[in-house]
């Protein structure tokens, strides 16, 4: 398979992104074209491991080596195939994974993994440039009626794969488009939303009814969806951000990251916003607390906007910049990380808690914090104590706070459904996804807490697989998360 | 109980698995002058042959020793008077030779045969008790001894001749021995006719050597005359022997194995109901059955075949042509009569395939015939009165030099005929072009034999359904990684695929995916008792050529003999199988049955479907059909593919009960059969001829849609697969050491594990299967759920691609591996953290308690105390990980990094790593300034003996003889010349970049006693290291583990059939060989039973993980252990499964430097590990109340088998006959507590070291010299031992140590020769002469008196200079076959040699004065050869492969060629050396220089870079 010595002779080397200075004036994709023979070089990298750990690293359970070969050898269209199996959306995955399947190469021991995630991308797009991707309609149809409710990445999975078993299926969603995050919280210049809109409109050719605006519990009975539907699978997310309960949180300019990206988002596509909502940062000194990807979102998004400044802060200690002993391949590695937003500008500070906001005239205009030290308990888990004496405070136009997500909303759909919760707020399910309720499912980050898009869509798929399994006795479907 | 008892089956032992191999002798007066001489003189040569032979744990009981004479008339004239026997002429009364059972049934044995003779209307003159004297035999001998009477028989009425009279004594002789078998009291066992004849009589039983002539008194008695004696020795691999097993038998006594015995037995009954014969009329039926299979030695059996064919009225030598037909194919150059008359004999009868040198004699004329490929060495010396001395070795008796007026061997497929009447030796030649034209042959067969490709074009052709393809594929179980990884390479390279590090998924029974048939059976493949083949090197022995349709009488030579279709190979395109089934011919008439079953319950199941097909074959039979395609084609939604294995093997089974198998001819059109084991197995277990449609199918299918390489097109792809598979299916043959396709047909080399007995009984009859397992309702619910993957009406529109695979890579979800993911990286990050707990985690995954099981020991469960003991009595972890090693992983095969890494650790321990067969950098042996060792404690001696050094020898504290590798049995290796660095082959003693070839058998080990000689070698250089022997757990290897404690093996190993490589065919890796525990427990059981376990140490290994794997290895009888891949993986390895590609990207397997860079394995890691597999071993043994690891060896009675796990497969399987611990005397240990008796105070350097001393302590000169006999074996090898100890790699000066022996030296005469030493032999020595020779100096030349030539006298034996690694050789006359094999580095003079010299040399000067025989250079991949070609036939003889000839002109070569035999002539006094010198300019143009390719290209590409050879420049760092 493959080309058994290519990772001696090439290196690691991804498609180049477009310039700072280019790309920050507009929203779309960092990248630049990456050239065939240049793809099937890097595809020839793969070593097709006897023990490919690239394949359990991703929740999908992708099956690299064997799509990577094929890519070497040029069969493009025979690698969607094999891509396809196990995974439904791989042009979202290409783009916006944070790819574990890389941290787990078996070249990322000693060298620079395979520019797995590029691949899939490349597979992914071309098989819509080339047509390979196709409405397939359902052979038969079964008779039975699937609600989904929420089409994020979860939702989508779970309608594509039980759809292509026959069922009819309709997914209902709150907002005005469909996608979830991949919609409203992803900016564009990481994934463009025609990428997204191809695929749902791909999904309603094939089948599968699109409800929007339909938020089940609020305008839409929580007893109407359950006499409709002959099985129910929630995947509406964990939406409910994680607060920052500190003097001044209510001053004008501290918002939610996910208010700011998903109103950027709805302008990008032409939507009106009122002045006296918009959240704009140009020429604005704007502070990021939350170090994670969201972080990085606002961060790319501030600079598109024009920001004058832009910090970041985490409360956790910087990570390392390589692995620590604890910490070994194939885990996914705690270290430091440069996004692509990063590389725009802005500073990162770490172990700083945020005490306090001040301001004038209602409008956030100081940041007061304290530098913490963190300290590894008895029991294994860290604590973190103030350092005295390091109080600092700085300049705020625009707060984001990009803390993070408790749990899905529980208000609602889930109390009205009496769906029972984890210890996390979680909605618990089965092997097979089930909820407590029979016949009703969750998927995503409904049932995972905030996770990865990837997760979401494995999630998606083996909800469809016990939807199928409960509605007909038996199932085809493969199950993703072994 | 206190004494031991005779062994039966039981447990996993059977005694259809006992092995043996022998020293053999003859005697004759060429003129038929019977005198007592030669009986004299036959126990001289048998006493002188004692040291083949061996004993057991009673040293005075042998294994047997007999000599067998023409008819002592004389003796009984003056005898049988005593006992009131009158006496008629010679050649009217025949004598029985016959063991009774003890004296109370002596009078109704003697009855029973009694009734027969009168039945069979002869006449009885009376019984005579055979005098005996006891007293000197051993006391287990004495214990088992029989009555031995002779019975006379007289001519009856109606009998005229004294043929007559012989064919009624072997009617009476088969009569008595069938009543007997059928009696169910014990004694019937032991009673047994030695021989029974008017013309012969044979003298044998369980004694030494030279206890024959004592016991039996009339063999001594100077009345008892013959013209010719032969003797046997023999060396058996039981120890608790029986009379009953020595040689020889009625005709014949033997020294080998037949490798077909199964085949050979079941195709000879399935011939009995053809046979029909005037001469014995309704006689016949008595006869049978011709082999009675049970409790007889493949010896026996070959004896009863012998003995029917020359009752057909063949004479002798005819019958020995067909029962051991030399190579015959179209590349073998030969007479065309004598290559039809094999042809046509071919069609009556498949060869016995296996080493066999057989003397026989029908009382007047004596044959001796060596098997094609001559792996046992026969000698002779004619005198000049006439005496005819023969036998496995020269020297065994003694003839003054000016007596002799030859000196010979017995060539490979050759026959030697005495004929006593005519007085005359008859050779090969005259003797079968004579029986060759007896008939005109070659007209029968060019008017019946139709071949396969003289039929017609097939007027229908089905095209492929490519439109079902996919559905097919899915319910034949085609996989993409079958497609990809397997029929990929086959179609595109014609090779099969390669793969590294082993298996590591489940046995057949305990997988959850469904299994194919197939995966059931295991290769079995030959170790130690008989070699293996290297079919590419050796190619001209091999035939895959067969022939298939209806038998006749065998009793009866006719044209329609041979009315049958010939194939050139047994895989069937599309097309050829289209041709067979329209073939319109008289006599051959195809037919198809279908071998689907109806797949609704209510009407159909995979029984009954059998049933019918089995009466359909019957029924087709007697329609008059020829030949039978069983076929599955046209499956469908209802009806499922009968698995082909069963339908081939139930229906082959079925005819043969049915006495109608030979009558037709069975080929399989199959879907399910698509690699290299499928197809061995079909034909393994009777088809003659396989289509595998689907394996085609897919081919084409890839090639239409662009995805195999190079654009190949259909019809190559086509060729390729035929001829991977067919390379695949001559290798799976020669593992076993079988030659001929013929002979593997039906000969069920293979072993099932996890199928039931009633399963294997009815349909794969005589098949070993010893733990049980599933029945025909699991096979029929597998091959149900497969036929459901391509028909279940599915509802998903997804894509149709088949399942991916996950068999021979880890894939999720799909077959469980058990180095997965989870277990590498817990292992890992237990060694590099040293965390017992992350351990405890890796060992909880590993032993599957989470319930999932994949190996026996996962069904096993420990017995534990109630209350177990403080585990601080427990003896400590540090003792515990000395009993620990690593596995035997070369330099070469990893870098030297990792290589080091192992050593440092294990020393650190007291543990032992192995160097593997790849040599040691001599500069390791010495401890770095800090202490830090990096000497690995084992040192391989493996077949290609590379860096095998004296001083390699003396650095060991174990040297280990691997007999086999765990995931290739019975193969050899290949280094490929890219893995060849500098530093490697400097090591290796070969040069850089030059491929290296390690051959599939040891060239000096083809049988036990050669075994049990290369420990006496290896002893002899370093007498402190143990001997291990490493063997790969097959049925019947506890056997071969008791030969080898037998032959002074301190160690046995016994690996698992899952072990790593670096490279294996994929087929080898997946099917050949067994797991450990059944291996282990055999061996155990054996030795024990044998009383052999106390003296030696079982060693096992193979994919141990955890404590608990350690534990039942123990429990199950070894006492140390072996880890390779675990230890690897702590070392940073991840299971890439690359090592055969030299990218190994953690920089362990490869010798890339930029890759060894990456390596960053500690020592610390590996010494973590042990301690955490010791430490867990602790707590198991403190919870079963062992305290030491010695108290719980072999404690079987400590295991039971688990009742937790349940699989739907497991329910069958009965661990019993594992677990069963042998009942025997508390005197016999159970494990290792004493040392074995190698006898090394015997030998004569002993004296030659007392001799030397000044030369060793102050290196003076010394000059010695002694007689020498053929008893006197190894010699110089422990004297150059100790130079080696004293001076290391740079030995003594030159000629400091001077011998000279006179005499017939013994084997392996100046093994491992020391440099330093020179020595001269006057007079000849036997096999292995110079074997490992380092450095020194040997001549042999005749001794001073001979009158015969020396240039055309056979001076030297077999495989002279094996593994030679410098020094230098002359030899003043011939030398047998492969001369100068493996040489890695000295020159050597030799005035002709025998087939296949300078095979596999890799460096070093090889020159022949005269001849060689075929096959010269076969797999030479370095050195130079300079042959005399006199007459300009060479280049017939040589294998052109890898070699070039060319004319000797430059300067150089010409110093060099001038050198050499200039030293030779100095040397020897060479006449033929005188010759040439004295006619140079002549002379020169007559050599040709033999120069292998790829050194030529490596040589040239040295001078470009202006270098010389680096090895000779000094040390080298790599």
């Amino acid at each position: 398979m493959g080309n058994p010595a290519g990772f001696i002779y090439s290196d690691r080397e991804p498609p180049k992104k477009r310039s700072v200075g280019s790309r920050v004036k507009d929203y779309r994709e960092l990248y630049k074209p990456w050239s065939e023979s240049k793809i099937q070089e890097q595809a020839g990298r793969c070593m097709a491991c006897g023990v490919p750990f690239c394949h359990t690293g991703c929740p999908l359970g992708n099956l690299i080596p064997d799509w990577n070969d094929l890519v070497y050898q040029g069969s493009w269209e025979r690698a969607l195939d094999a891509l396809h199996k196990t995974n439904n959306f791989p042009e979202f995955t290409g783009r916006i994974c944070p790819a574990p399947c890389e941290s787990s190469c078996v070249l990322s021991i000693n060298q620079d993994p395979v520019t797995i995630e590029y691949i899939e991308k490349e597979i992914g797009d071309r098989g819509f440039r080339e047509g390979w991707i196709k409405p397939v309609i359902p052979k038969s149809r079964t008779g039975k009626k699937v609600a989904v409710v929420g089409s994020g990445p979860a939702g989508l999975a779970a309608a594509a794969q039980l759809n292509s078993v026959g069922h009819n299926v309709t997914v209902f969603e709150r907002d005005e488009y469909n996608g979830g995050l991949l919609r409203l919280g992803i900016p564009d210049f990481k994934l463009e939303k025609h990428v997204v809109q191809r695929r749902v409109d791909l999904i309603r050719e094939e089948g599968v009814c699109f409800e929007t605006g339909v938020n089940i519990g609020v305008n839409y009975t929580v007893e109407r969806l359950l006499g409709s539907f002959d099985a129910i699978c929630l995947a509406g997310g964990a939406t409910q951000p994680r607060d920052l309960m500190v003097p001044g949180r209510d001053l004008k300019g501290v918002h939610f990251a996910m208010e700011y990206l998903a109103q950027q988002n709805r302008i990008l596509d032409g939507q009106e916003v009122l002045p006296s909502e918009r959240i704009n940062a140009m020429n604005k000194r704007v502070v990021i607390l939350g170090g994670g990807d969201t972080g990085s979102d606002c961060l790319g998004t501030a600079h598109r906007q024009g920001a004058k400044e832009v910090i970041q802060f985490e409360i956790l200690p910087e990570p390392p910049l390589l692995r620590r002993i604890n910490n070994p391949w194939p885990e996914w590695p705690l270290v430091l990380r440069l996004s692509a937003a990063h590389e725009e500008g802005g500073s990162r500070d770490y172990a700083i808690a945020t005490k306090k906001f001040t301001g004038a005239e209602g409008c956030v205009n100081k940041l007061h914090a304290v530098r913490v030290r963190w300290k590894e308990e008895q029991n294994k888990r860290m604590s973190m104590e103030e350092i005295e004496g390091s109080e600092i405070e700085i300049e705020a136009d625009l707060v984001l706070l990009a803390l993070g997500f408790l749990h899905p909303e529980q208000v609602g759909l889930l109390d009205k459904l009496g769906v029972v919760l984890d210890a996390r707020g979680s909605v618990a399910v089965d092997n097979n996804m089930m909820t407590s309720l029979p016949g009703i499912f969750a998927a995503g980050d409904m049932v995972r807490g905030a996770s990865l898009v990837v997760w979401a869509i494995a999630q998606g798929r083996d909800a469809a697989r016990g939807i199928d399994e409960y509605l007909m006795g038996d199932t085809d479907l493969p199950r993703a998360v072994q | 109980m206190n004494r031991m008892l005779p062994l039966v089956k039981q447990g996993l032992y059977d005694p259809q698995f006992e092995r043996d191999a022998c020293g053999v002798g003859v005697v004759a007066n060429i003129t038929g002058v019977k005198s007592h001489r030669i009986i004299e003189n036959g126990l001289e040569v048998l006493a002188n042959l004692g040291h083949r032979g061996a004993r057991g744990a009673d040293p005075d009981t042998g294994d047997g020793a007999g000599i067998l004479i023409q008819m002592p008339h004389s003796l009984f004239a003056s005898e049988a008077p005593r006992v009131g026997i009158k006496l008629p002429p010679i050649g009217e009364y025949g004598v029985g030779m016959i063991f009774l059972p003890g004296k109370d049934s002596e009078k109704e044995y003697k009855s029973l045969i009694e009734k027969i003779v009168l039945e069979e209307g002869q006449a009885i003159l009376g019984w005579r008790d055979v005098p005996v004297d006891s007293s000197q035999i051993g006391f287990w001998a004495r214990e088992v001894e029989p009555r031995i009477c002779q019975l006379f028989v007289g001519k009856g009425s109606g009998v005229s001749g004294t043929l007559q009279l012989e064919r009624k004594l072997y009617i009476i002789r088969k009569r008595a021995e069938r009543i007997v078998s059928e009696l169910t009291m014990r004694s019937a066992e032991e009673f047994y006719i030695a021989s029974f004849s008017t013309n012969r009589i044979v003298y044998k039983g369980l004694l030494v050597a030279d206890q024959v002539g004592k016991f039996y008194l009339d063999l001594t008695n100077t009345n008892t005359e013959s013209a010719f004696a032969l003797v046997h020795s023999r060396f058996s691999t039981n120890t608790l022997g029986s009379w009953k097993l020595a040689h020889p038998y009625r005709l014949l006594c033997h020294n080998g194995e037949i490798n077909t015995l199964r085949g050979n037995i079941n195709w000879m009954a399935a011939r009995e109901p053809l046979f029909s014969s005037k001469d014995f009329g309704d006689d016949l039926e008595k006869l049978y059955p011709i082999i009675p299979g049970r409790g007889q030695s493949d010896t026996a059996c070959i004896d009863n075949a012998l003995e029917l064919l020359m009752y057909t009225g063949r004479s002798l030598p005819h019958s020995l042509m067909m029962l051991v037909p030399e190579a015959w194919s179209e590349t073998t150059p030969m007479s065309q009569d004598k290559r039809d008359f094999y042809e046509y004999h071919s069609s009556m009868m498949e060869p016995w395939d296996g080493p066999a040198l057989l003397a026989c004699s029908d009382g007047s004329k004596v044959a001796v015939i060596l098997d094609r490929n001559g792996l046992r060495p026969f000698r002779y010396v004619i005198t000049k009165d006439q005496l005819l001395v023969m036998a496995s070795e020269v020297g065994v008796l003694d003839i003054p030099p000016e007596q002799v007026s030859y000196k010979g061997r017995i060539q490979p497929g050759r026959m030697f005929l005495v004929d006593t009447v005519a007085g005359k030796i008859i050779d090969d030649e005259e003797l079968k072009t004579e029986i060759a034209g007896r008939r005109p042959y070659g007209k029968w067969l060019a008017e019946n034999r139709v071949a396969l490709k003289s039929l017609p074009m097939p007027a229908k052709l089905d095209e492929p359904d490519f439109a079902s393809l996919n559905v097919r594929q899915k319910a034949f179980g085609v996989t993409q990684e079958e497609l990809t990884l397997l029929l990929n390479p086959m179609a595109v390279i014609g090779k099969e695929a390669e793969g590294s590090m082993g298996t590591d998924t489940p046995l057949a029974f305990l997988s959850d995916k469904p299994q194919p048939l197939f995966s059931y059976f295991k290769q079995l493949f030959a170790q130690v008792s008989n070699p293996p083949l290297d079919a590419i090197r050796e190619e001209l022995v091999t035939s895959l050529e067969s022939t298939i349709g209806s038998e006749q009488n065998l009793f009866e030579e006719t044209p329609e003999h041979c009315r049958q279709l010939r194939l050139l190979s047994p895989i069937l395109t599309n097309e050829e199988i289209q041709q067979i089934r329209e073939i319109q011919e008289d006599g051959i008439k195809a037919h198809t049955l279908s071998t689907l079953f109806d797949i609704d319950s209510e009407t159909g199941s995979l029984e009954a479907a059998m049933k019918i097909l089995c009466s359909e074959a019957s029924m087709a039979v007697r329609e008059g059909y020829t030949i039978l395609i069983l076929s599955d084609k046209g499956m469908d939604a209802n009806h499922a593919p009968i698995p082909s294995l069963l339908a081939v093997s139930g229906v082959h089974h079925h005819l043969i009960r049915e006495g109608i198998r030979t009558k037709v001819g069975l080929v399989v059109e199959s879907g399910d059969s698509r690699d290299v084991t499928q197809i061995a197995l079909l034909i393994g277990y009777g088809a003659g001829a396989v289509n595998p449609y689907l394996a085609f199918e897919s081919i084409f299918d890839m090639v239409n849609k662009g995805f195999l390489a190079d654009h190949i097109d259909t019809k190559s792809a086509e060729t390729n697969y035929v001829h991977a598979i067919e390379k695949g299916l001559l290798k799976i043959m020669s593992k076993m050491g079988i030659s001929a396709l013929q002979s593997y047909r039906g000969a069920q080399i293979f072993e099932a594990v996890g199928l039931g007995n009633d399963l294997v009984d009815r349909y794969f009859t005589w098949t070993s299967s010893r733990v049980g397992g599933i029945g025909i309702k699991e096979v029929e619910l597998e091959a149900r759920d497969r036929h459901a993957d391509g028909y279940r009406a599915s509802r998903s529109s997804g894509n149709s691609e088949l399942d991916i695979g996950g068999y021979y890579q880890w894939r999720r979800g799909e077959e469980y591996h058990s180095y997965n993911p989870d277990t590498i990286s817990k292992l890992q990050d237990a060694a590099r953290t040293n965390s017992y707990a992350t351990y405890k985690d890796f060992a909880e995954f590993s032993d599957g308690q989470g319930g999932r099981v994949s190996t026996l020991r996962g069904l096993m469960n420990l017995k534990f105390l109630d209350k177990p003991i403080p585990i601080d009595e427990v003896e400590p972890a540090s003792e515990i990980v000395k009993r620990f090693g690593t596995g035997a992983i070369s330099l070469g095969a990893i870098s030297r990094e990792a290589h080091e890494a192992m050593a440092i650790a294990m020393n650190s321990i007291g543990a032992r790593s192995n160097t593997g067969e790849g040599g040691e950098d001599y500069r390791r042996f010495t401890p770095d300034p800090g202490g830090l060792s990096r000497n690995s404690a084992t040192k391989q001696v493996a077949s290609g003996r590379f860096g095998v050094t004296t001083n390699y020898l003396v650095n060991a504290t174990d040297l280990q003889i691997k007999m086999a590798q765990g995931s290739k049995p019975g193969e050899g290796g290949r280094l490929p010349g890219h893995k060849v660095d500098d530093y490697i082959g400097w090591v290796r003693h070969t040069m850089p970049g030059v491929e290296l070839i390690s051959p599939p058998p040891h060239h000096d080990i083809y049988s036990i006693e050669d075994l049990a000689q290369l420990i006496h070698d290896l002893k002899n250089v370093n007498p402190k290291a143990r001997i291990h022997v490493k063997l790969v757990a097959e049925v019947g290897v506890g056997i071969i583990a008791a030969g080898v404690s037998k032959g002074h093996g301190d160690v046995v190993l016994i690996s698992g059939d899952n072990g790593g490589t670096g490279s294996s065919p994929q087929s080898s890796l997946k099917h050949a060989g067994l797991p450990w525990e059944l291996g282990l427990a055999e061996t155990q059981q054996v030795l024990v039973m044998n009383d052999l376990r106390s003296r030696i140490v079982v060693q096992t290994d193979g994919q141990l993980k955890t404590g608990r794997d350690v534990a039942i290895a123990c429990l199950l009888g070894a006492e140390e252990f072996g880890f390779a891949t675990a230890p690897l993986i702590t070392l940073g390895c991840i299971m890439l499964r690359k090592c055969h590609l030299n990218t190994c990207s953690v920089g362990i397997a490869t010798q890339d430097p930029i890759l060894r860079k990456q390596f960053f394995g500690q020592p610390e890691h590996v010494v973590n590990y042990f301690f955490f597999v010791a430490e867990h071993l602790r707590e198991i043994m403190a919870k079963m109340g062992f305290r030491t690891v010695n108290e719980m060896v072999g404690r079987m009675d400590r295991i039971e088998p688990s009742s937790a796990i349940e699989h739907w497969k497991t329910k069958g399987i009965d661990l019993r006959p594992l677990l069963l611990m042998p009942d025997v005397p508390k005197t016999v240990g159970t494990y290792c507590n004493e040392e074995q008796d190698h006898g090394l105070e015997m030998a004569i350097d002993n004296k030659l070291i007392e001799l030397a001393r000044a030369s060793l302590e102050k290196q003076e000169p010394v000059n010695i010299e002694l007689p020498i006999g053929n008893n006197n074996r190894t010699v110089c090898t422990m004297l150059s031992g100790e130079i080696a100890k004293r001076y290391g790699e740079r030995g003594l000066p030159e000629s400091t140590i001077r011998c000279k022996f006179k005499g017939s030296a013994g084997q392996s005469f100046g093994a491992f020769l020391a440099k330093g030493m020179d020595v001269v032999v006057e007079g000849d020595a036997n096999d292995y002469f110079a074997k490992g020779i380092s450095g020194g100096r040997v001549a042999i030349y005749p001794p001073e008196g001979s009158t015969f030539v020396a240039e055309k006298n056979f001076i030297v034996g077999n495989v002279v200079l094996y593994g030679a690694t410098g020094g230098k050789v002359f030899i003043r006359g011939l030398a047998g076959e492969r001369f100068s094999v493996r040489n890695s580095g000295a020159h050597t003079v030799v005035e002709g040699i025998g087939d296949h010299g300078c095979e596999y040399m890799t460096g070093g000067i090889t020159v022949v004065l005269g001849q060689t025989g075929r096959n010269f250079a076969a797999g030479m991949s370095g050195g130079v050869a300079f042959i005399l070609d006199e007459d300009g036939s060479f280049n017939e003889r040589y294998n052109d492969e890898m070699v070039d000839l060319q004319s000797v002109s430059q300067v150089n070569d010409i110093v060099i060629l001038k050198g050499l035999i200039e030293e030779h002539q100095g040397t020897t006094g060479s006449s033929v050396a005188k010759y040439i010198l004295g006619n140079w300019d002549q002379y020169l143009k007559k050599f040709v220089k033999v120069m292998p390719r790829d050194y030529q290209r490596v040589l040239e590409e040295l001078a470009a870079k202006g270098e010389s050879r680096i090895a000779d420049n000094g040390d080298i760092n790599g």
